[in-house]
């Protein structure tokens, strides 16, 4: 999940008989599943939300290059970096996409930029974890965006229009970029050294927990779930959709022929989902403090790549003024 | 005709990777959310066009060396690109002053090449020239901002010049291997070739108000014969760590 603890600013659930009219329209319209579009009315508190997880998401796949750059420059063949320069671009299309969401609802993206450099914004925890090896490029294709995917999916059903049609158009591509992934780490794993099978676990090892954090914490620790829920900007809890995410990811796992790192993960016959072991929440909240291996790093670089881009940027508008007086006269 | 054709191949091939890898160098660090995009774009249609030049280079070699062979396993003395593409970034002045010369030149040889005689390079450089069209609009839209907008971009314009500009020679003169080839049918004039470049990065730069240094001259590095700049061996040690550190992997 790209977007954790988003806050709604809501304590708790409106009764009916507590919603003005308007308020009550717009919940029986979300109830309907009729989607809310740009120009229609909604609660601020709505609005509110929505700003912040689709800018959230949005901020997730501009930090989210960093790792992968940092073996762009050093893909081990010509598939794999045309690859990797794809999914890149992607990912930058798909965060200019979100941005243009997210404007729809009268946010601007140069301010919820500035909030992320000051650290006021967040991104997905994932991110601030290092790319220690080439096989980390190929577990974050397939454990990160496998684990994007499967919220992602959901939220093409979200409430709010402009952003579940960005959600569809990126789910084609985050599905291609999975696959992409798990097809690295199995080439590894089938025709690779002994070497390289260890670097594939290894990073399987150090990617395994993190990747089950993107989804935030746990239903009874997620404060502002049920208001999200009851607009349908978020439509699955999400130990819902950890577990599916495990559920889907272990038998991909054992054809890699790997492990993870969890000793209490079992099948269950009879809730017919796999068990598993106990996340280290205060590792999750480390990272959303501040305190990740990478969070000072990916910040810097994002601000500092905003930073001496400025006088681009300026000229390119000033050019375009003297373009456009040129023009006139 | 194969024998002049390999390392006329790898000229272009190398030329491409070299430039693909700078822009690489970009990721993350690009100056608006759509040149990330727009560098990484470019990137992307360079590389794939070395891995073109260089599978056919590769299978006319036939000596067991594949594309990607070529690219990560041959040293610094064995590349043939051009001394400019392997410049290091410098600011985005020098980045799109480097782009754009090279552009320039790299449009013109793949006009020509895309009426070559010989149908594969024909076909490779038909659709790249596609591709390099675009580049060079964007390239030099963006000379004529940063020439022409600010009082800092032009300034730092104005500083990219001198770093770049003596590598040009390369991209005016020609030697016997290419005018073999062009007598052949097989490439462009040279001498056309650099006339055309001369023509439009003199028209660039005089709607970017930035004066146009005199033609620069011969010097002692050469890339046609691998005597390169000091940056491209670290750009490659980058570049191929993995297949030399792990010669028997699969990736």
């Amino acid at each position: 999940m790209y977007a954790q603890l988003v806050e709604t600013g809501v304590k708790r659930l409106k009764t009916e008989d507590e919603m003005s009219a308007q308020e009550r329209d717009f919940q029986q319209r979300i109830d309907a599943e009729i989607k809310i579009e740009a120009k229609n009315w909604m609660p601020d508190a709505y609005r509110q939300t929505l700003i912040r997880q689709i800018s959230q998401h949005a901020h997730s796949e501009i930090v989210g290059m960093l790792p992968e750059g940092n073996w762009v420059t050093r893909a081990p063949t010509l598939k794999r970096k045309l690859q990797l320069m794809a999914k890149i671009q992607d990912e930058a299309g798909h965060g200019l996409y979100l941005y243009s969401a997210m404007e729809t609802l009268g946010a601007d993206r140069d301010s919820e930029i500035a909030k992320l450099h000051s650290g006021k914004a967040k991104y997905s925890s994932i991110f601030n974890y290092p790319t220690l090896t080439w096989a980390d490029v190929g577990a974050v294709g397939w454990l990160v965006d496998g684990a994007a995917i499967v919220n992602q999916v959901v939220l093409q059903r979200t409430s709010y229009g402009p952003y579940s049609r960005a959600m569809i158009r990126i789910c084609k591509e985050e599905s291609f970029h999975q696959r992409q992934g798990y097809e690295m780490l199995l080439t590894m794993m089938r025709h690779g050294t002994q070497v390289q099978k260890d670097m594939v676990q290894d990073a399987i090892n150090r990617l395994w927990w993190p990747s089950l954090m993107m989804f935030g914490p746990s239903d009874e620790h997620s404060p502002n779930s049920a208001q999200s829920m009851a607009w349908k900007i978020k439509r699955q809890s999400n130990d819902e959709l950890r577990q599916r995410f495990i559920d889907q990811t272990i038998p991909q796992l054992q054809v890699l022929g790997c492990s993870v790192p969890d000793p209490a993960l079992q099948w269950n016959a009879e809730r017919g989902h796999y068990d598993f072991g106990e996340i280290q929440w205060e590792e999750f909240y480390q990272v959303l403090k501040g305190n990740g291996p990478c969070n000072q790093e990916r910040v810097a670089t994002r601000r500092q790549a905003i930073e001496d881009g400025a006088w681009v940027r300026a000229a390119a508008v000033a050019h375009a003024r003297k373009k456009h007086l040129k023009n006139v006269a | 005709m194969h024998q002049p054709l390999i390392p006329f191949l790898l000229r272009l091939g190398d030329s491409a990777m070299v430039q693909g890898q700078r822009l690489c160098e970009w990721c993350g660090h690009a100056p608006a959310l759509e040149e990330e995009l727009a560098l990484m774009n470019v990137g992307l249609d360079l590389v794939g066009q070395a891995r073109n030049w260089l599978e056919y280079a590769a299978e006319l070699a036939d000596d067991g060396r594949d594309a990607d062979h070529l690219v990560f396993r041959r040293d610094q003395r064995d590349y043939r690109n051009l001394l400019l593409v392997e410049q290091p970034n410098g600011d985005f002045a020098v980045t799109m002053l480097k782009q754009f010369l090279y552009d320039a030149w790299h449009f013109q040889v793949l006009e020509h090449l895309s009426q070559s005689l010989d149908p594969r390079i024909q076909g490779i450089a038909a659709k790249a020239l596609k591709e390099v069209t675009y580049h060079l609009r964007r390239s030099s839209e963006w000379i004529e901002r940063l020439g022409d907008g600010t009082e800092e971009s032009h300034q730092r314009m104005l500083a990219a010049i001198p770093q770049v500009w003596r590598f040009t020679v390369e991209l005016l003169d020609s030697d016997a291997l290419e005018q073999g080839l062009f007598e052949a049918g097989i490439i462009g004039d040279p001498q056309a070739i650099a006339a055309a470049w001369q023509q439009q990065v003199a028209a660039t730069f005089a709607s970017a108000t930035l004066p146009l240094p005199p033609a620069a001259s011969p010097f002692y590095l050469d890339s046609r014969r691998g005597v390169h700049s000091e940056h491209l061996g670290l750009l490659l040690a980058e570049m191929q760590f993995l297949p030399r550190a792990y010669p028997d992997a699969t990736w």
